[in-house]
């Protein structure tokens, strides 16, 4: 039952090269080859994650995730062939949860997909609070006075990692570890675009951080409660 | 480099031994001139003292000259202001010649005409009174002659009022015979009349004048200037007298002085006037320069857009239309080369699209096909393998050719964060931990006891590290690998010793060129893409850094970057040496105490193009006598020259030592002037003449010759 693909890729072959590795990893995939169909195709298949190439016909990559991301918290995963600072940052600052770079081995983008829908697994009860705002874990909900702020579940997990140990500065390799599963150190950029759009929801003022605060030349920690 | 040319050591300025001295042995005076005047000049270049004194005095003068040298319109108002003064002062003492010439005329005419006037009367008045007189006693002739002189003196003054004095004398030397001077109007008479004046009319017979001064007796007024006309007349006695007419400058002297103060005061109107004129018609020049120059400086800076105002058709409207033009010309060149690049960019970008989604496809059909190689005949399986190894090296070096071509178009970011490279070259060495362990080497790490943070791109330094690390465990023959960190100054450094075969004599140089193999023959086997070297020295570049190979055949290799700790900083120099302590060459060094004369001398740093960013930095000179290990003087353009006379200083230094370090700060000086010599031309220049065993005196000059020649640089950086 999780594992539902979609994939958003114009090109044929890479598409039904993906097809063939994920079903060969037991997941179920959907095709979708063009940016205009690409929400129609979301809505219809539901998935549990998107695959989603940057560069589409119609509408482009960066444009069909902030759709998504605008219904849905489902992890979005971006394929691109352009490693450049900017173009990673935008698919990030879109709403994208990870990306993976073109090309890449079939083990590494199934070993991405699964720490993305690995997180969606049954957590304990929790509590937890950072600032001013309680998470229950289990509810996946995070509330300031009651109001309740919509985190998709790559920020949320983001949140509670950083308020489950208020007292440690996190370097953004063991971020990226804890958060993102990697092995092993991949791109910081990651942390930061993610960091940045958790303060643009959590935080009062997003240029005076009070929830996640920045260790200038360590990483982040949980502001105070 | 001639010895004899040395320019006097530093604290005796005077004494020059090879200076020739005249034949005789003793100095002629002009060559003591000439030798003084020689003195005078180098003493100011050479003598501490002298040098010191000069730029005291100088330094208060230092902003009013400078506002000088910069300033066209106080210059040009200045010198309005001077000349016109000139001119004035000229003019002014003309005028006034000519009103007192004038007024002296009139003045002389007149009192000519009166004192002839006076003359005449007095010898009438002497005729009549001879006919009166006639018969009288002799002792009564006199009295009357006195009593009559007396008359005479009241009655010639009384038709004058104060417009004159009439003063009578005894003649000649009769003046202290009892007949006293007649003056009239309180006149001191003896001392009105000059003696000169006096002689004159003692010996001749008309009417002489002069120029003098009118004293009055005291009370009666101050002294003046004066006319005195005089003659010699006869008094009732037949004796000789002298007649004086003294007429008082006083009104002329009024009149000439209210002259010379209208004068002044006008003089002194044109001369502000004349420069408050320079000033605004050098403004009217000057504002449109200073504009130009305003906008050209903007326009340097990047603000493509600024234009200069144009107004009229005169020349200066000129100048503003062509600089108008040439700035638009710039634009679109400039704009040009941007579109170029960004086409560049996107093109790169596109190729990067258009090439990985096939290669991604490839990869991955592959990927499975090498996963279910066991189900194959053994030689589809060694296909499936060769084909997923090289698919590997293909992605490499299409990722590295991509990550050039973005270097080449400028389109590679920086983006540097305080980082401690520790935690980067932990992760390196774990990475690196299996191929070494293949390999049979370890890699150990120096240094890393205390945090080294700097400004940097985390995953480019890591790159670059990765890149030397790999490479040195590659090429390091199974030992060991030294990692080195070091912090120091403005600058931290990891410097990667192997002990491998190491490079050969211009391989440190060769070793960044892209696609560039140690050994064409052998190479192809170790992998790699041949640009990892050169993407780490656009990566050190990028940051403002250096990356610098040494090595010697056998002897290992090292490479180190040096990274600025804060990214706006400018690298002067780097705290690990490049070339490492245990060198063969270093070790030969200290076995034999000199230097063993070196062919195996290879480092060298990468020849960079003109107009990359960050200095370059000093070829390191023949291996030095690291006096100190932890200040490389290679390392440290800068500052090579200042360490040298620290180091003379020590008695038990030897002395070819200390010469040595001399030429080496002098090469090093040199070096940092942006001469960016080939250091590996330049370096068996130097190297040639290291077993030349130097004699003090050489030595000493040698050094203040290297202090003399570092001076004016850091002069010029203090100027800035």
């Amino acid at each position: 039952m999780k594992g539902r693909v979609l994939v958003v890729d114009d090109d044929t072959a890479l598409a039904e090269m993906l097809g063939i590795v994920l079903r060969g990893e037991g997941f179920e995939p959907s095709f979708v080859a063009d940016g205009d169909k690409a929400l129609a195709a979301f809505r219809e298949t539901k998935p549990d994650l998107v695959l989603l190439d940057l560069m589409l016909p119609g509408r482009d990559g960066i444009e069909v995730c902030r759709l998504i991301r605008a219904e849905s918290g489902v992890p979005i995963v971006m394929l691109t062939a352009k490693s450049d600072t900017v173009d990673v940052v935008v698919g990030l600052e879109s709403g994208a949860d990870d990306y993976i770079v073109k090309p890449f081995k079939p083990k590494e983008l199934v070993a991405r997909i699964r720490a993305r829908l690995r997180r969606s697994e049954e957590p304990a009860p929790e509590q937890l609070a950072i600032g001013d705002l309680v998470i229950d874990v289990a509810g996946h909900s995070v509330k300031r006075e009651g109001q309740s702020i919509a985190l998709t579940p790559l920020e949320f997990d983001l949140l509670v990692a950083l308020a489950r140990k208020p007292w440690q500065v996190f370097t953004r390799e063991v971020l990226l570890e804890q958060v993102w599963g990697y092995r092993h150190a991949a791109d910081t950029r990651l942390v930061n675009v993610h960091v940045q759009r958790l303060r643009s929801k959590v935080e009062k003022d997003p240029e005076r951080p009070e929830i996640v605060v920045t260790v200038r030349g360590v990483g982040y920690k949980a502001g105070p409660s | 480099m001639p010895r004899d040319s040395a320019a006097s050591a530093p604290g005796e300025p005077g004494h020059r031994q090879g200076r020739p001295v005249s034949p005789t042995g003793h100095t002629s005076r002009f060559g003591r001139l000439v030798d003084g005047g020689l003195l005078l000049q180098d003493g100011v270049q050479g003598s501490p003292a002298l040098r010191l004194f000069s730029r005291w005095v100088r330094r208060p003068l230092l902003p009013v000259m400078r506002l000088w040298r910069r300033n066209i319109q106080l210059r040009v108002v200045a010198g309005t202001l001077i000349m016109s003064l000139g001119v004035v002062l000229l003019l002014g003492f003309v005028v006034i010649g000519q009103v007192r010439n004038g007024l002296l005329d009139a003045k002389e005419k007149a009192a000519q005409i009166q004192a002839t006037g006076g003359f005449e009367a007095a010898r009438a008045n002497a005729a009549d009174s001879q006919g009166a007189d006639r018969g009288a006693a002799n002792g009564g002739a006199q009295k009357n002659a006195v009593q009559w002189r007396s008359d005479l003196v009241t009655q010639l003054s009384s038709g004058g009022q104060s417009a004159f004095h009439v003063v009578a004398l005894a003649a000649g030397s009769d003046a202290g015979r009892g007949r006293g001077p007649r003056a009239s109007g309180y006149v001191e008479a003896l001392d009105s009349v000059p003696d000169e004046l006096r002689g004159q009319v003692d010996r001749g017979d008309g009417a002489y004048q002069s120029f003098s001064r009118i004293v009055y007796s005291r009370g009666a007024g101050e002294p003046v200037a004066g006319l005195v006309i005089g003659k010699r007349l006869t008094d009732i006695n037949n004796d000789p007298y002298q007649l004086y007419y003294l007429f008082p400058l006083t009104q002329e002297e009024k009149s000439l002085s209210l002259v010379k103060g209208t004068l002044a005061t006008a003089g002194l109107f044109v001369v502000v006037l004349l420069g408050a004129i320079a000033w605004l018609v050098v403004r009217q020049v000057v504002t449109p320069v200073r504009m130009a120059a305003g906008i050209a400086e903007r326009l340097s800076a990047g603000r493509l857009q600024e234009r200069m105002k144009v107004t009229g058709e005169d020349d200066i409207a000129r100048l503003g239309e062509a600089f108008n033009k040439m700035a638009q010309n710039l634009q679109l060149k400039i704009q040009q080369l941007e579109d170029l690049s960004r086409m560049q960019r996107r093109f790169v970008s596109d190729v990067s699209h258009e090439l990985r989604t096939p290669l991604t496809t490839v990869r991955m059909a592959a990927d499975v096909i090498h996963e279910a190689r066991v189900d194959f005949d053994p030689v589809t399986a060694r296909s499936a393998e060769l084909l997923a190894d090289q698919l590997d090296r293909f992605e490499s070096l299409l990722a590295d050719l991509l990550e050039i071509s973005r270097f080449d178009a400028g389109a590679a970011a920086l983006e540097a964060e305080p980082t401690d490279l520790r935690d980067v070259v932990r992760r390196v060495v774990g990475g690196a931990a299996p191929l070494a362990e293949a390999k049979g080497s370890r890699i150990r790490t120096v240094g890393d006891e205390q945090p080294v943070v700097a400004e940097a791109d985390a995953r480019r330094v890591e790159r670059v590290l990765r890149n030397l690390v790999v490479n040195a465990v590659e090429h390091g023959d199974g030992k060991d690998v030294v990692v080195r960190l070091g912090a120091a100054g403005g600058a931290v450094a990891v410097a990667v010793r192997d002990y491998g075969v190491g490079l050969k004599p211009g391989e440190a140089t060769r070793v960044f060129n892209r696609f560039w193999r140690a050994d064409p023959a052998r190479a192809r086997t170790t992998g790699g893409t041949g640009l990892g070297l050169s993407i780490a020295l656009e990566d050190a570049r990028l940051h403002g850094g250096w990356l610098q190979a040494w090595g010697e055949p056998g002897g290992g290799s090292q490479f180190r970057l040096t990274l600025p700790r804060t990214a706006d900083e400018a690298l002067r120099g780097s705290p690990i040496p490049l070339e490492p302590e245990d060198s063969r060459r270093s070790r030969g060094l200290s076995d034999a105490g000199l230097p063993s004369g070196g062919g195996e001398k290879q480092a060298t740093v990468p020849v960079q193009p003109a107009g990359d960013r960050g200095p370059v930095p000093v070829p390191p000179t023949a291996p030095s006598l690291q006096v100190s290990p932890s200040a490389d003087p290679t390392a440290l353009p800068g500052s090579g020259a200042r360490v040298v006379p620290r180091q003379a200083g020590e008695p038990d230094a030897p002395a070819g030592g200390t010469a040595r370090s001399g030429i080496h700060s002098t090469a090093s000086g040199t070096g940092t002037d942006g001469v960016r010599a080939r250091p590996d031309v330049a370096a068996p220049a130097r190297a040639a003449e290291s077993p030349r065993v130097l004699e003090k005196s050489d030595a000493a000059a040698e050094e203040a010759r290297a202090e003399a020649e570092v001076e004016p640089e850091g002069e010029a950086t203090r100027g800035r």
